[in-house]
Order: structure tokens, then sequence, then C-alpha cells
């Protein structure tokens, strides 16, 4: 199965899962959950909607990273999930 | 209903006005109480609740100067317990992670009232739960003294922690294994209470100059031990290393030298957290520099002030609670590190009180609003992690205030339009600084002249705050629909907001 | 002109989000030594992602990359290049690999539409580069060197000392050809971040062999780097009353004159008017002072 895996659980960084899925889905669980859980979603959307990515399930661990580290955390993941599998 | 600062209040409270309300006040004292009987000495806690007769829903008060090292808290509950003595109130002036066996008489009804000024650990949980029957009330250190002596807190049983206690009863934290230094905290609870109990495992001759006078002493009971010293030592009393907090820290010591209020014979307060200590830290090289020595410190002393304290920096330190225990040491050894009472500290009815007497005090804050009103009782989704301590007493006594924080933590903004609870009104906050910028209550016009000369980022308020919106974007705004579990009172007794459960 | 450049690991979040108001003039974000090998495309994707939201930063920004003996720094310069950076610094630097880095550059701003010359700041770290220094400093692209005495003293198979002796050679040679050819010489950093005499003896003994900023690992360090870069009230009070006196000199036509009994000739006013220019760019003379 092609999964990638950035990030970390130090604080205001971010630990990013993706895999290969046929359900597209996204899971957050974030330190500030209550009041940026779905700016952090709607983040998440919109960079895998650029990329036209959609058969993937992303797993968010986030400790308050801000959204270009949320960005980064993801693209870095998408990469190496994609190396993973060449 | 609403108090004057917006808050919705119980129904019925007395509604926070302004922070100079108490002046149109009157005192209000009941009579102190003393025993011409001589102290009764006891060998255990359940003999000394029945006789100081303890009986379903009195109130008990204890002290915390044995921080989260205090054992007797929960020995006395556990006593309690044994006896099945129900509805009981807890009147401690703080509560600490340690006392969290407390969690479970909450649940099962011994326990039915807190008061208290502060709250760290595990009770504020439940109480945020809505375990506890009737409302939790906090009260500011100052607030409590008036509180406690006024009646409007009425003590049966005073059970107090006393590192050593004489043949004759008189009581001190100077000594003993379990030394903790001052106990001015406990001095409105001595005076007060019907009963006084002092639980000590520590027994000598005779103690010159007790901070606890045997007048107002019913009984000694001794117990194995009373504290754990490693928990006495505050976990807060470290100067920061964090870059962000020192960078505070160097522009609130350049505010202080632009306001000139680092001058010969200056008085200042600051809280235990790392920025303030940094802040101390910069102030006493400066005072090196330049041959100032301050009148003196108060409130929370810590072992940076005994240090500036021996090398002559400070003439006088007023100390309500001794922070670690070099402190502790200083208390007993230095005739400049002067103990003082809760009442003498803050209450707003005493006269002369030190707050009154401050040039500036330095705090901390978990939220601000663009009230500038300051938040260090709850997060910000409501669940208690502190409370005022000293926090608006010297913010209403001291002529400048000045709020250190983080304008972010985590990704969380601390700048709010409206903060979850209010602690301290914005009337007494004059300036906050964070490490983006800073802002100068728009009534202290005379520091605003003085500041916007200088090159330090001065700004509005609401663009502090729109710099955390634009770094951590919009926080959703929390809807807060839950039922009331307590509220906070200032320290003239009036009502400054209600605290509420948490989901 | 700047006194102090802060070096902060290319991925690390927390430290990224305040880079702007520890004070560094400049800032160098880290992508060789700070970052493990497992670890670059991350710290090259967050720093991509950080410049995007930066606008008018405040500060300098640098990027260490990799060395470009391996692909590593070819790679990190094309993923982070970006109008916003002012340069970058090139570890274990030699002539040829600073050549090449230039020619990189050349190429990734014309791709990109970067207006600016992106600067080459040169890490000497190694003999060869002590030994090569005035070819270094000349080349294009070059504006400033930074001393790296761990690696060197390692390269050399000495001990490196926090007295610093050892480097005094190095120091003294940097700062001789970046006098030469008008560049920056940027001092080692001191490491061990916890002792703040120690790093402000080593500060002021590079500063006396005419280092003329310092680099620090630590936002802590930059108080103390900034302070004893920046002129003293007094040696800009000083430098008015020189530049003032030799203007009323030249009204009479005297190319020397005496100022409290010292004799002050051409040297002396142009040190003076370096020093205020200094002043002026730190923002600490007032409109009326210069009058």
């Amino acid at each position: 199965m092609k999964i990638g895996i950035a990030g970390s659980l130090e604080s205001n960084d971010c630990l990013v899962t993706i895999k290969e899925s046929k359900e597209f889905s996204i899971k957050v669980q974030s330190i500030v959950d209550v009041f940026y859980h779905d700016q952090i979603v709607e983040l998440i959307t919109s960079v895998l909607e650029d990329m036209n990515i959609k058969n993937v399930e992303v797993t968010l661990i986030d400790k308050g990273a801000l959204n270009y580290t949320i960005k980064a955390r993801l693209l870095t993941a998408l990469h190496r999930m994609e190396a993973n599998h060449a | 209903m609403k108090n004057n600062l917006g808050r919705e209040i119980f129904e019925q409270s007395k509604p926070y006005i302004r922070s100079d309300a108490f002046e149109q006040e009157k005192r209000r004292l009941i009579a102190k109480k003393t025993t011409d009987e001589s102290v009764v000495f006891l060998k255990s806690l359940s003999e000394a609740i029945d006789k100081a007769g303890l009986k379903d829903g009195m109130t008990i008060s204890f002290h915390h100067h044995l921080r989260n090292g205090d054992l007797v808290i929960n020995m006395v509950c556990d006593a309690i317990k044994k006896k099945n003595i129900r509805n009981i109130t807890i009147a401690a002036s703080s509560l600490f992670p340690n006392h969290s066996p407390l969690v479970e008489y909450i649940k099962d009804g011994t326990i039915t009232g807190i008061v208290t000024n502060y709250i760290n650990g595990p009770i504020s949980k439940v109480i945020a739960e809505g375990y506890l029957k009737n409302p939790l009330i906090m009260d500011t250190h100052g607030g409590r003294a008036r509180a406690i002596e006024s009646g409007d807190l009425a003590i049966d049983v005073a059970f107090i922690a006393t590192p050593a206690v004489d043949k004759d009863g008189n009581g001190t934290g100077k000594f003993g294994p379990s030394a903790c230094g001052t106990l001015g905290y406990v001095i409105p609870d001595l005076l007060y209470a019907k009963k006084t109990v002092l639980v000590t495992d520590y027994l000598t001759d005779s103690i010159v100059e007790p901070e606890l006078d045997y007048h107002y002493v019913d009984y000694v009971c001794t117990v194995e031990k009373i504290g754990d010293s490693e928990g006495i030592v505050s976990g807060t009393t470290k100067i920061t290393r964090d870059p962000v907090g020192r960078k505070i820290a160097r522009d609130t010591v350049k505010i202080l030298e632009s306001l000139d209020l680092i001058k010969e014979g200056f008085s200042m307060q600051t809280g235990a957290g790392g920025i303030s200590l940094a802040v101390v830290e910069y102030v006493k090289r400066i005072m090196i520099q330049k041959e100032i020595k301050a009148r003196f410190a108060s409130g929370g002393i810590t072992g940076q002030y005994v240090d500036m304290l021996e090398m002559g920096l400070v003439q006088n330190l007023y100390d309500v609670q001794c922070f670690d225990l070099k402190a502790a040491r200083s208390y007993r050894e230095n005739r400049h590190h002067i103990g003082i009472s809760a009442s003498k500290y803050g209450n707003p009815f005493e006269e002369n009180i030190v707050v009154n007497d401050l040039d500036f005090v330095i705090l901390g804050a978990t939220e601000v609003d663009l009230d500038f009103n300051v938040n260090v009782t709850t997060d910000s989704l409501g669940t208690i992690i502190g409370g005022s301590g000293g926090h608006a007493d010297t913010a209403h006594g001291a002529k400048v205030t000045i709020i250190v924080t983080n304008l972010l933590k985590a990704r969380l903004p601390i700048i709010k339009e409206k903060v979850t609870c209010v602690t301290t009104p914005g009337e007494d906050i004059d300036i906050v600084v964070t490490e983006r910028g800073i802002a100068i209550n728009p009534k202290r016009t005379d520091l605003i002249e003085i500041l916007s000369k200088t090159k330090l980022p001065i700004m509005p308020i609401n663009e502090l705050m729109n710099i955390a919106h634009n770094i951590a974007g919009i926080p959703k705004k929390l809807e807060i629909n839950n039922r009331p579990v307590g509220y906070v009172r200032y320290r003239d007794g009036s009502v400054i907001d209600t605290l509420y459960s948490v989901k | 002109m700047h006194r102090s450049y802060l070096f902060i690991p290319g991925n690390n979040p927390a430290m990224l989000q305040n880079a702007d108001i520890f004070g560094a003039d400049a800032v160098i974000f880290d992508l060789e030594d700070a970052v493990s090998i497992t670890e670059k495309d991350s710290a090259r994707q967050l720093l991509k992602a950080y410049f995007e939201t930066l606008s008018n930063p405040g500060f300098s920004i640098y990027v260490r990359i990799n060395a470009l003996t391996s692909s590593l720094g070819v790679i990190d310069i094309s993923m982070v290049m970006n109008e916003i950076i002012e340069g970058i610094v090139l570890p274990k630097a030699t002539v040829q690999d600073i050549k090449m880095l230039s020619k990189l550059l050349d190429t990734f701003e014309s791709a990109r539409r970067i207006k600016k010359k992106t600067v080459i700041i040169p890490i000497i770290e190694t003999a060869k580069a002590v030994f090569e220094i005035g070819q270094i400093a000349q080349l294009p692209r070059v504006s400033a060197l930074l001393l790296g005495a761990e690696d060197l003293t390692r390269d050399m198979e000495i001990e490196r000392t926090k007295n610093g002796l050892e480097i005094q050679y190095p120091r003294a040679k940097i700062a001789f050809a970046c006098k030469a050819f008008e560049i920056e010489a940027i001092d080692t950093p001191f490491t061990d971040v916890t002792d703040e005499e120690g790093l402000e003896a080593d500060t002021l003994f590079a500063k006396s062999m005419g280092m003329n900023a310092k680099s620090a690992i630590h936002p802590n360090q930059l108080e103390t780097i900034n302070r004893l870069f920046t002129p003293t009230d007094a040696q800009i009070t000083e430098a008015l009353r020189v530049v003032k006196a030799d203007k009323e000199a030249q009204k009479v036509h005297r190319g020397v004159f005496s100022l409290d009994g010292k004799m002050i000739d051409k040297p002396v006013v142009e040190r003076a008017e370096k020093l205020l220019e200094k002043a002026r760019h730190y923002g600490l003379l007032g409109d009326t002072d210069e009058k």
C-alpha cells in the first residue's frame, strides 16, 4: 500500500499520514480543534484539490501548526507516498 | 443579570461596578475570636474534628503555603470522610494537583462547596463536569481576607498546617522539616475562624516572634508529616530560556526605563512566571549598573529577590508567600525579609496595604480582550486552570500594571474580542506586552504620551489582535451555552464573572 | 550592513514562526547540519511554504544549502529559490564551488524572473578555503565571508577552545580579505549558548580583530552580539564632534586640526564618518544630532 508520513509531534508542528484509499477521508486531531478544525480541513481539501488527488486517507495530528506548516507537511507526505510507490 | 462589564452573573448576586467602588463602602468586621483557655494538644485529627465540633454543612479552611507538597488538606478530608460528615465547604486559599483525592469526596457529596483563590489540577475538572453541588467561589488573595473578616466567608474550623508549634501553642513557618517561610495567607483564618486547629509535625519549646499567636489557637494536633518539601517549591520559578519570552521581557524593561520606573527607592512586584523572572533579572542588571536601590519588592517571593536583598539592591521584601526554599531560609534569617498577612497585602478595606504602594507590577495572562480585561482563571475553553491569586489586587493597587504574554500560544491568539472569563477588570490594566507589539490602555494618556516617543512598537490593542489573526487565522467563536458552576468574586465582594461547565 | 546572523534550523516550525521577532539583522535558514539527511525534503518544503507567506520581513533572509559536492545542494536551491532570499550561504566553500553556485543562481534567477542578484556567503571552514581566501573574497556575488571554526579546526586536526587562540589566524585573514575587497566579515558562532560572559568576550575579541558581524546559533545570543556591534552613545557623540570640528576646519582650509589637544587628521575623520553611517543605519541618530 502507498503511504507517506511527514512532520512531527513537536509544538507548532503536525504529523501527517497519507494513505492510498478507495474512500476519500480527512481525519484531524488538533490541540486547537475547537477553534481551527474547519480551517484545517478546508486547507487540506484545497491542497489536495489543487493537485487533483482523490483516493487518499489523510490523518493529521496537530500540535498547533500554522497553515503553511500544515501545507508543507502535507506536500512532503504526498511526495513521500509517491516516492514509496516508484 | 449582567454586571457593569456586561458579564452574565447569578441572579441576586452583588454585581461588579468598578474597581474602586469599594471606596464608597464601609468595612465590615465580625468579632475576632480569642480564647482565654489554654491550647489543647491532641494526637489525632479524628480527635481534633470531634473537639472542634465539626458537623455536616460546616466550612473548614486551609492555606496553601505548602503548595503542591501539602498533605494536610487530604488528611483532614480523609478523617472527615471516615466520620461520614457530609456537605462540607472547603475554604482553601489555593488547591493544587496533589489535592486530587478530593475529587472522590466531591463526587460522593462529602465536599459540596469550595471557596478558593486558585485551582490547579484535577479538582477543576470535576467542577467543570458539574460534580460540585454548590457554586464554586473564586476570590482574590486580598478578597479572601475581606470575605473572612466580614463574615461573607464564615469559617467554622480552620485547619492550619504549621511547620513548627511551641508548648504554648504558638506557630511558625520558619522551622521544622516542612518549613515553608511566611504564613501570610492564613492570618485571617487564624483571627476569625470559630475554632482553630494547628496541624504540625514539629513541636519545639518556644518560638520567638511566632506568626501564629496562641491566643487565637484552640487545638494543636500533631501528625507524622504535614508536607513534602519537594512539592513546596513552586514549579515556575526558573527564568525563561525561551527567546520569545526573553524578547517580551526585554521590551518590558525598556518600557520600565522609558517610564523612569527603575529609580532610587522604587517598588515592584512580579509574578513567578518565566517571563516575569526574566524581567527581574534584567531590572537587576540595570540596578547594579546604575547603582539604584529599590525600597521594596513584594508578593510571592522567589530566590531571585532574596539574592537582590542580600546584594543590597532591595531594602525590604514584603512576603506573603515563599515560592522556594531559599526564600523560606531568607525569611527565617533576614530581618528585612518581612512576612505580611493577606489583609496587609491586598485587602481593599485594610489601610496602607502593600499593593497600593507599588510603583509597578508585572503579571501574566491566559487571555486579554479588547477592553484590556484579563483572564488568568480559565483557558479559552472555560476550564479552570488557575485563578486570580493576587492578580486583581496588585493590578488595582500598583501605579502601572503591565501584562506580559505571548501573542500566540500554540496557535491560539491570546488577545480576544472578549475574554472567556474576567479575572481582572481592564480598567486596572495599563500595558500589554507581547512579542509582536505593545498595547496601552487608552485611558492612560500619560503613558501613551511618553511611550509613543520611543521606538517601542506601540499599537492599539485591536491591531495586536489583527496581527495574531493574520498569523494564525481567526479562531472560531465558542458558543457557551453550558450551565454555570461557579463565579469569580472581585476583591470587594462583587461578582465579576461566572464560571461554566465544560463539555 | 548586518551585525548578527542567526542560524535557524530549516525544519523547525516553532522557530520559523518567530524568526522575525528575535532581533536578528539577518537570519540563515539552515538546510545543512541542522537537518538530518532523512528530513531534507521536509525542510525544503517547509521553508518554501514559509517564504511564500513573507512580505517585507524586516530582516535579511539567507539559506544555508547543503554543499555542492552532493546533489542535495542543487535540489535545495531549486526548491527554495525565491525573490525574498537575499543570499545563499555555502558550506565547505572553495573557489570552484562558488563559481558553480554563481552559475546556478544565474540560471534560476532568469528562469524565475528574479530581478535581484542573489548574493553568496561562503563559509570558510576548510584549510584550503583559508588558503584561497584572497581569491574567494573577490569572486562576483560574494558579499561576505563567514568563518566556520568548528569544521575548520576539525579539518586542521586541532583542538577548538573557548578562548579561540587557535583561530586567530583565519579570523585575521578573513578580516583582512574582507576589508581589502569591501565585503563583510562574519565571525564564527559561539557554541556554548548558556555562557553569556563567554559570548561577550569572544565577540569583543572578534570585533577587535576586524570582524564586523557575528553569527548566532541561539536567539538569546543576539542581544549581546547586536549590542557589541552597535556604536555606543559615547562613540557617537565623539564622532559627531570630530565631524563637526572637521567642517569648521575645512572652512578655514586646514587639513589637520586639534580637538581636546589631540591631532585630528583625515583617517580619524573618516573613521568617525563610518561610525556615524553605522549609527544612522541602526536609527541611533536623531535629526538634530547631526546639526
